[in-house]
């Protein structure tokens, strides 16, 4: 089995990794969760994804259907994930024990509860070099060394005898990050891997991720809620809502020429800096929708401001932009058709108090 | 540079609050140690403003909001609230004006009680303070949860775990309204929310500080939305106040290296702005053993000989704009190291 990954060498043509319809469904008492539905993509070797949503949009399960971490019970899979070439979606847990660390890893988002706490830094390090790379002990504790200095851990050699409670909230993320890394893995998969550190740290984590993917040509996949932080640190963004992909494009191209009003939405509700204070926020009305029976048509439709019978009745196909083949998106009226600024004339003429106490979520 | 000082502190028949040199300190176990989550810090509030008090985690401005609703009691210092002095109050007066100051928290969940039904939840403080009749109680509840958006009829049948977390927050501030409270802390009442619900709670909290004519003090390590709801922002690192200024001012002119360091780290959302280079080198130090002078000067890009040893004051710089720093960074600094 790890022959067979290691013939795929890192330089064959095509891209790292490639989703078909991948669905994860999920048997509940409530019926059948929807939390990924027919997602399709492909990300580049040594490129940095963003994928951005609120919570329930699936970009976690997602994440973790291309790594196989999911829960063995009550799940169902559909679809096709290839990785290197190969196909990866329908591996067991055994199966998959030799992709993971070497090919790909995962951090996330507390690393308190991620890392062992009755175990040595060093140990939780260097167990994964001596049993994936077959190191020798000696070896793997000087690689463990390396690595914290890698992360920018100071005093590396004390800090691996040290045990995950002797450290902080952002010593420890440098650790997961270190862990991660351990083996060389060609993608890493950081989920909300800044989430639970104050913004100095926060900042600190996501130059450390930035600079060793490209040392080690890897790819990124970072899984965020937070705009901000896939803005300065990914080459493209994928946007998940009510478990489908909406949008995905090169992140200037995104920021710049959004077609997706959940999108535009999503960005006008965070508040800005530079506005004033007391400026009064774009929210957005209602809530996401129920994956155990989602809207027929477009799933943002009931909380969109441009939406029309058509959003209600059919769902729009993912359609690639007539200027640019790679930024897709799925959306009936998108944010600069005809239409659109017909909606957004309207809307501007007949004024809503906008975000009212009443309204939703 | 985090430091001391009462400079500040306004003159005005308008204060609602006052706090002059809150102290608040725990022990360590049995060790002899204490953790300094507060140590010395002043402030005023006066009817109708919003004071943002913003920092990262461990700097004690939830524990400062705690220590105003003498929940633990402060170690030192004073709080007048409409003319009371807190520390003095026990027994029935404490809790009598704590109905004039209610506190919303960070996770909406677990702050409302999961075995009641929700209007239950909000009608419980009129019911324990025997407020009105039955029926004023009964229109008075209605009409809050309408005006935070939530329908009477649905909470009257259903549990908090029913409710979104979004709601879940308008139903927690509905709460603290029933009594008709002057003073609203609110700590992190959004850092749990997705974004574009945070939006909404925000836009609410606007709409009722002026329905109601609230006085609010908005805790939260996001300096964007603290700006956003903040007529004046107090900077708080290590048990310190760094700098208190009017929100707009503080952003255009942040003169404390510890301001500018925590606006230079937060993440544009818009690629064409180029991503810092990291503002900042480590973490902030433990509060059982605070550093001497000024408590940056472990991490300050402009620190000198002096920080080590004197802590600085708060002064006025600008109208309204206090910075306790010896060598603010909008003045030039002496022999740069």
């Amino acid at each position: 089995m790890s022959d067979l990954i290691q013939a795929s060498s890192r330089d064959i043509a095509g891209p790292l990794l490639e989703l078909t319809d991948v669905t994860t469904h999920f048997q509940t008492e409530r019926g059948l969760v929807r939390a990924v539905d027919g997602v399709s993509f492909t990300l580049d070797r040594g490129k940095a994804l963003g994928i951005v949503g609120e919570s329930g949009s699936g970009k976690t399960i997602l994440s973790r259907s291309i790594m196989g971490l999911l829960p063995p019970r009550g799940t169902v899979r559909g679809g096709s994930v290839r990785f290197e070439g190969r196909e990866v979606g329908n591996l067991g847990r055994n199966e998959m024990r030799s992709v993971w660390g070497k090919e790909m890893a995962m951090i996330f988002q507390d690393p308190m509860t991620s890392l062992n706490p009755v175990m040595k830094i060093g140990k939780q390090i260097a167990e994964p070099l001596q049993i994936h790379l077959g190191m020798t002990k000696q070896n793997a504790w000087a690689t463990a060394e390396k690595l914290l200095t890698d992360v920018r851990i100071p005093e590396a050699k004390r800090r691996l005898e040290q045990y995950p409670h002797e450290m902080s909230g952002g010593m420890r993320q440098r650790v997961m990050i270190a862990i991660a890394l351990a083996c060389g893995p060609t993608a890493l998969f950081a989920d909300e891997p800044t989430t639970a550190l104050d913004v100095t740290v926060q900042a600190q984590i996501l130059d450390l991720l930035g600079e060793q993917r490209r040392e080690r040509n890897m790819s990124l996949v970072l899984v965020t809620h937070d705009l901000g932080v896939v803005a300065g640190h990914t080459d493209e963004i994928a946007v998940m809502y009510g478990g489908k992909l909406v949008e995905k494009a090169g992140t200037k191209r995104l920021f710049t020429h959004m077609k997706m009003p959940y999108t535009e939405a999503l960005l006008q509700s965070i508040p800005k800096l530079e506005d004033p204070s007391h400026t009064r926020l774009h929210a957005i009305a209602g809530r996401p929708p129920d994956l155990v029976n989602p809207p027929k048509g477009c799933r943002f439709a009931a909380r969109c401001a441009y939406a029309t019978d058509q959003c209600v009745n059919e769902e729009p196909p993912l359609v690639a932009a007539a200027d640019d083949p790679t930024h897709l998106y799925a959306c009936w009226y998108p944010v600069g058709s005809p239409e659109n600024d017909a909606a957004k004339e309207r809307l501007a003429a007949t004024p809503v108090s906008v975000g009212t106490a009443a309204g939703g979520n | 540079m985090a430091g001391t000082g009462t400079a500040h502190l306004r003159d005005s028949d308008d204060v609602l609050l006052r706090v002059e040199n809150l102290v608040v300190e725990f022990p360590v176990g049995r060790t002899g140690l204490k953790v300094n989550a507060v140590s010395g810090i002043s402030f005023d509030v006066i009817r109708g403003e919003t004071l943002g008090l913003v920092g990262e985690s461990g700097c004690g401005k939830s524990t400062t909001g705690r220590a105003i609703m003498q929940l633990p009691r402060p170690t030192s210092g004073s709080v007048r609230f409409e003319g009371n002095e807190l520390t003095a109050l026990s027994g029935d007066p404490m809790r009598e004006a704590r109905t004039r100051m209610q506190m919303i928290f960070q996770d909406p969940i677990s702050s409302l009680n999961p075995r009641r039904k929700v209007r239950q939840v909000v009608m419980e403080p009129l019911n324990i303070w025997k407020r009105g009749s039955a029926q004023e109680r009964s229109q008075k509840v209605d009409s809050i949860l309408e005006q935070v958006g939530i329908d009477p009829q649905r909470a009257a049948e259903s549990q908090a775990h029913q409710f979104s977390g979004g709601q879940c927050q308008r139903i927690s501030i509905a709460r603290s309204l029933v009594l008709d409270p002057s003073l609203i802390i609110c700590d992190e009442p959004v850092s749990a929310l997705d974004v574009s619900v945070q939006a909404q709670v925000l836009n609410l909290l606007e709409d009722l500080k002026k329905t109601y004519g609230l006085t609010l003090i908005f805790i939260a390590h996001d300096l964007a939305v603290v700006k956003n709801i903040s007529d004046r922002v107090a900077v708080m690192y290590l048990g310190k106040l760094c700098e208190v200024a009017p929100s707009d001012d503080l952003y255009h002119h942040p003169m404390h290296h510890y301001t500018r360091v925590l606006l230079d780290s937060i993440p544009v959302p818009d690629p064409a702005v180029a991503v810092r280079k990291t503002a900042i080198e480590g973490e902030i130090p433990s509060p059982v053993a605070p550093p001497p002078g000024c408590r940056f000067n472990t991490r300050c890009p402009a620190a000198q000989d002096i920080c080590r040893t004197q802590e600085p004051q708060l002064r006025e710089l600008a109208a309204g704009h206090f910075v306790a720093c010896h060598f603010p960074a909008e003045t030039p600094v002496p022999n740069p190291r």
